[in-house]
C-alpha cells in the first residue's frame, strides 16, 4: 500500500471541514475525488502533505507516518507531487527554472543534472520549446503542463491534483487532461480532485464521492456512475451533469 | 554675487567634491545598514511570531516619527553619556541607517505581502523549507517589486546625509560654510553649487535605478500601483 | 550613569513646541496654496501657457532634488550677501514653504490625475467652463484623494522643521539645545524632546485619520500610497 489515510479531522474555527476521512491508494492506482465545492477536498489534499496540519488522524506513505512530528516533512513533500488549481508557477522564474528549483535546492542536483532532468520533463509535457518563457508568457494550459513537469521532475511516489483544469478556458482543458491520461497509463500513482467526469470515468480505478467533510460513497467508476447507492451521490451526479453536460 | 565669485567657487570645486565624497560614503553606509536591517525586520514582521511582529512594528514607528536630526544628536550624545566615544561619522551612519531601516522595512514588507500566497504554498509543496522558500521564491520577487519604493528612499536619504553637518562631520555643507566664512560673497554661489551637485546626484541615481528596474523586469511581475 | 530629568525644562520646551507647530502649520498651509497652483499648471497648462508648465516643472524638480538644509542655508546665509536679510524665523518659514510646496504639488498632481477623465467630460457637457469644471468637479474630488499623502507630508514637515534650529530659531530643538548646553544634559533633554515628537506624530495621525473618515464619500476611492 502506497498511501494510507486514517480518520483525518480538520476544523477552521467553528466549521468542521474534515470529519474523519479514511482511504488508501495502491502503487500505480489513480483515484478521483468528486464532490460539491466547500466540501473539504482541497483541505484533504493539503493535509496529506501537511501544507495544512490536520487536527487528528494519521497519514502513511509506504508505512512511514507522515503525520508524526519526528519526520522531516520537507523530505516527504519532495516525494509527493502537488498540482494546484491556479498553477502557482514561480512568477520570477522561466519554465526551465521553475522545474529546476526543487531539483537543485531540495534534491541537491548539480545545475547540469537538473537542466537535463528538467528538459526531459518539459519535453514529456510537450513544452521543450518553451523552456525559456516566463509563466506570464504562457497560456493557462501551458502553465499547468509546466507545473505538472515541475512535480514530475522530483520523481514523486504519487501526485496530488487539486482541480487542475478548473481555472482553464474550455479549449485548453484537453491538453492538460491528455498529459494526465498518459501519466496514469504510464503507471504513476495519482489522487485527482476534478469535475471532469469523462476523465474520471475513463482513467480512475476508483471514484471517491465526498460531501461535508466525509466520504459518502466510493467504488469503481462503472458502479458509482451507473448505480450509485447513496441518494446524495445520485443528487450530486444529476446536478453535475446539468452543469457540465452529459457524455462527451 | 559677481562672475568673479562664481569663478572662485569653481576653483574650489575640488574641496566641495571632497566634501561630497563624505556624503556618498555616509550614503553607502546608511543604505547598506538600512537594507540589511530593513530586510530582517520585514521578514520578521511578515513571517515572525506575534511578539516579534509587534516589536518590529513599534521599532518602525518610532524611527519614522523622530526627526532625523534629533536621531543624529541622540546617537552622538547617547553613547558618550555611557562613556562610549564614537566618531561623528559613525554616529551619522548609525542614526540615519536605523531610520532608513524602518522605512526600508515598510517597503519590503509591502512587497512581500504583494506576492500571492500560492507562491509560498507551491514552494513548500516541492519540499523547500520555509527559509528556502523565502530565500529563493519570495525575496527575489519582493525585491524586484521594491525597486520603485527603494528609489524614493534613495532620493530621501541622499539629501539627509547633509544633516551630518549638525554633529560636525566635515561633509559638503560644512565645506560650503567654510568657503562662505572665508569670503562672505562666496556664500550664495557655494550653496547653489552644492544644490546643483545634489540635483545631479539625485536624478542620476533615480535614472540608474530605473534602468536597473527595466533590466530586471520580468513579464507578469510588475509592481501594482 | 544616572540620568537626570528636571520639570523646569518643560515651560521652555512648551514654548519651543508652540513655535514648531506654528512653523509647521504656516508652511503647510502656504505650501498647499502654492502647491495647488503648481499642480494645476503642471496638469492643465497648454498653448500659450506652456512656458509656465516648464517653470513649474523646473521648480518642482529643483526643490525636490536638493536638500532642505541647503535651501535654508542659502536663504539665511546666502541672500544677505545680496542685501536681502531676513530674521531666522522668516528665512526658515520661507525655506519650509518653498520646499513643501514642491512635494505637495506632486501629491496634488497625482490626485488630480486620478480623478476619472469622464468627470471633466461630463462637466464640460453640462456647459461648465474648463475653470468651472476644475473648481467645482475635479478639485473637490482631488482634495479628498490627497488627504493620505498630505498626512504623510505633514508628519514629514513636522520632523523636517527641526533643522531650523541650525540657523538659530528657538523651536523645540532650539530650546532643547539651549537647555542642554547650559546644563550639560544633552542626552536627557534630547530624549524628552524625542518623546514630544512621538506624541505629536501620534496626535496628528489620529486627527488626520478622523478628518479622512469625516470627508469620505462612498465610491470615491483613495489611491494607494506608493
Ligand atoms: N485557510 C482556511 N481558513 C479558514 N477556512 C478555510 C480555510 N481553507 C478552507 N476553509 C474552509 O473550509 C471549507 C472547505 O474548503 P475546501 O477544502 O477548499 O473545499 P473544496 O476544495 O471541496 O471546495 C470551506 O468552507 C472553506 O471556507
Ligand atoms: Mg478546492
Amino acid at each position: 500500500m502506497l498511501l494510507r489515510v486514517e480518520d483525518l479531522h480538520k476544523r477552521y474555527g467553528k466549521e468542521e471541514v474534515l470529519r474523519g476521512v479514511s482511504f488508501s491508494l495502491e502503487k500505480g492506482e489513480t483515484k478521483v475525488i468528486i464532490g460539491p465545492s466547500g466540501t473539504g477536498k482541497s483541505t484533504l489534499l493539503r493535509c496529506i502533505n501537511r501544507l495544512t496540519e490536520p487536527d487528528r488522524g494519521r497519514v502513511f506513505l509506504e508505512d512511514v507516518e507522515i503525520t508524526s512530528p519526528r519526520v522531516n516533512i520537507n523530505k516527504i513533500r519532495a516525494q509527493i507531487g502537488f498540482v494546484f488549481q491556479d498553477f502557482n508557477l514561480f512568477t520570477h522564474l522561466t519554465a526551465l527554472d521553475n522545474v529546476r528549483l526543487g531539483l537543485m535546492r531540495v534534491k541537491g542536483l548539480s545545475k547540469k543534472e537538473a537542466t537535463e532532468r528538467a528538459m526531459r520533463e518539459l519535453a514529456r509535457v510537450g513544452l521543450a520549446d518553451k523552456a525559456k518563457a516566463y509563466p506570464a508568457e504562457l497560456s493557462g494550459g501551458q502553465q499547468q503542463r509546466v507545473s505538472i513537469a515541475r512535480a514530475l521532475a522530483m520523481d514523486p511516489k504519487l501526485i496530488l491534483f487539486d482541480e487542475p483544469t478548473s481555472a482553464l478556458d474550455p479549449e485548453l482543458i484537453g491538453e492538460v487532461l491528455s498529459v494526465m491520461v498518459e501519466l496514469a497509463q504510464s503507471g504513476m500513482t495519482m489522487l485527482v480532485v476534478t469535475h471532469e467526469m469523462g476523465f474520471a470515468r475513463s482513467v480512475a480505478d476508483e471514484i471517491i464521492f465526498m460531501e461535508k467533510g466525509v466520504i459518502v460513497e466510493q467504488g469503481p467508476p462503472e458502479q458509482l456512475f451507473k448505480s450509485p447507492k447513496h441518494p446524495r451521490t445520485v443528487e450530486f451526479l444529476r446536478r453535475i451533469t446539468e452543469l457540465y453536460g452529459g457524455e462527451k | 554675487m559677481s562672475l568673479e565669485h562664481w569663478l572662485k567657487v569653481w576653483a574650489s570645486l575640488p574641496v566641495l567634491l571632497q566634501g561630497l565624497s563624505v556624503n556618498l560614503a555616509l550614503l553607502g553606509g546608511l543604505l547598506s545598514l538600512g537594507f540589511f536591517l530593513g530586510l530582517v525586520f520585514a521578514v520578521l514582521e511578515v513571517y515572525g511570531p506575534k511578539p516579534l511582529r509587534l516589536c518590529a512594528a513599534l521599532y518602525s514607528w518610532v524611527f519614522r516619527s523622530i526627526p532625523e536630526i534629533l536621531l543624529l544628536l541622540l546617537m552622538w550624545f547617547g553613547p558618550a553619556q555611557f562613556g562610549v566615544r564614537i566618531a561623528p561619522f559613525t554616529a551619522a551612519v548609525l542614526a540615519l541607517g536605523l531610520r532608513s531601516s524602518a522605512y526600508q522595512a515598510q517597503i519590503f514588507r509591502g512587497a512581500l505581502q504583494a506576492v500571492p500566497a500560492g507562491q509560498m504554498l507551491a514552494a513548500r509543496a516541492l519540499g523547500l523549507s520555509k527559509f528556502q522558500a523565502v530565500r529563493h521564491v519570495l525575496l527575489p520577487q519582493a525585491l524586484r517589486l521594491s525597486l520603485a519604493g527603494w528609489g524614493n528612499e534613495f532620493a530621501v536619504v541622499l539629501k539627509d546625509t547633509t544633516l551630518a553637518y549638525a554633529v560636525g562631520v566635515v561633509e559638503v555643507m560644512r565645506q560650503a560654510r567654510y568657503l562662505g566664512s572665508r569670503e562672505m560673497p562666496l556664500t550664495l554661489p557655494a550653496y547653489i553649487t552644492v544644490a546643483l551637485l545634489f540635483l545631479v546626484l539625485t536624478y542620476a541615481g533615480l535614472f540608474a535605478l530605473g534602468a536597473l528596474e527595466k533590466r530586471l523586469r520580468i513579464p507578469g511581475l510588475e509592481a501594482r500601483r | 550613569m544616572n540620568l537626570v530629568f528636571r520639570w523646569a525644562w518643560l515651560p521652555r520646551l512648551a514654548q519651543g513646541l508652540a513655535l514648531t507647530l506654528e512653523l509647521t502649520g504656516l508652511s503647510m498651509a502656504l505650501g498647499a496654496a502654492f502647491g495647488i497652483v503648481l499642480a494645476l499648471v503642471r496638469v492643465y497648462a497648454k498653448g500659450p501657457l506652456m512656458p509656465l508648465y516648464g517653470l513649474a516643472s523646473a521648480y518642482v524638480h529643483f526643490f525636490r532634488g536638493t536638500p532642505l538644509l541647503v535651501q535654508l542655508m542659502a536663504l539665511y546665509y546666502g541672500l544677505p550677501t545680496l542685501g536681502v536679510a531676513m530674521s531666522p524665523f522668516t528665512a526658515s518659514l520661507l525655506a519650509l514653504t518653498l520646499n513643501t510646496a514642491a512635494y505637495q504639488a506632486e501629491y496634488f498632481r497625482g490626485a488630480i490625475q486620478s480623478v476619472k477623465s469622464g468627470q471633466m467630460l461630463a462637466a464640460r457637457a453640462l456647459g461648465l467652463t474648463r475653470l468651472q469644471a476644475i473648481r467645482y468637479v475635479v478639485l473637490p474630488q482631488a482634495l479628498r484623494l490627497v488627504i493620505p499623502p498630505w498626512s504623510n507630508e505633514l508628519v514629514y514637515m513636522m520632523k523636517g522643521s527641526a533643522v531650523v534650529y541650525l540657523v538659530g530659531v528657538l523651536e523645540l530643538m532650539g530650546q532643547a539645545k539651549n537647555i542642554a548646553a547650559r546644563e550639560f544634559r544633552n542626552f536627557e533633554v534630547y530624549i524628552v524632546v524625542a518623546l514630544f515628537y512621538l506624541a505629536l506624530v501620534f496626535l496628528f495621525t489620529v486627527i488626520l485619520r478622523f478628518v479622512e473618515n469625516r470627508t469620505r464619500i462612498p465610491g470615491l476611492g483613495v489611491p494607494g500610497r506608493p
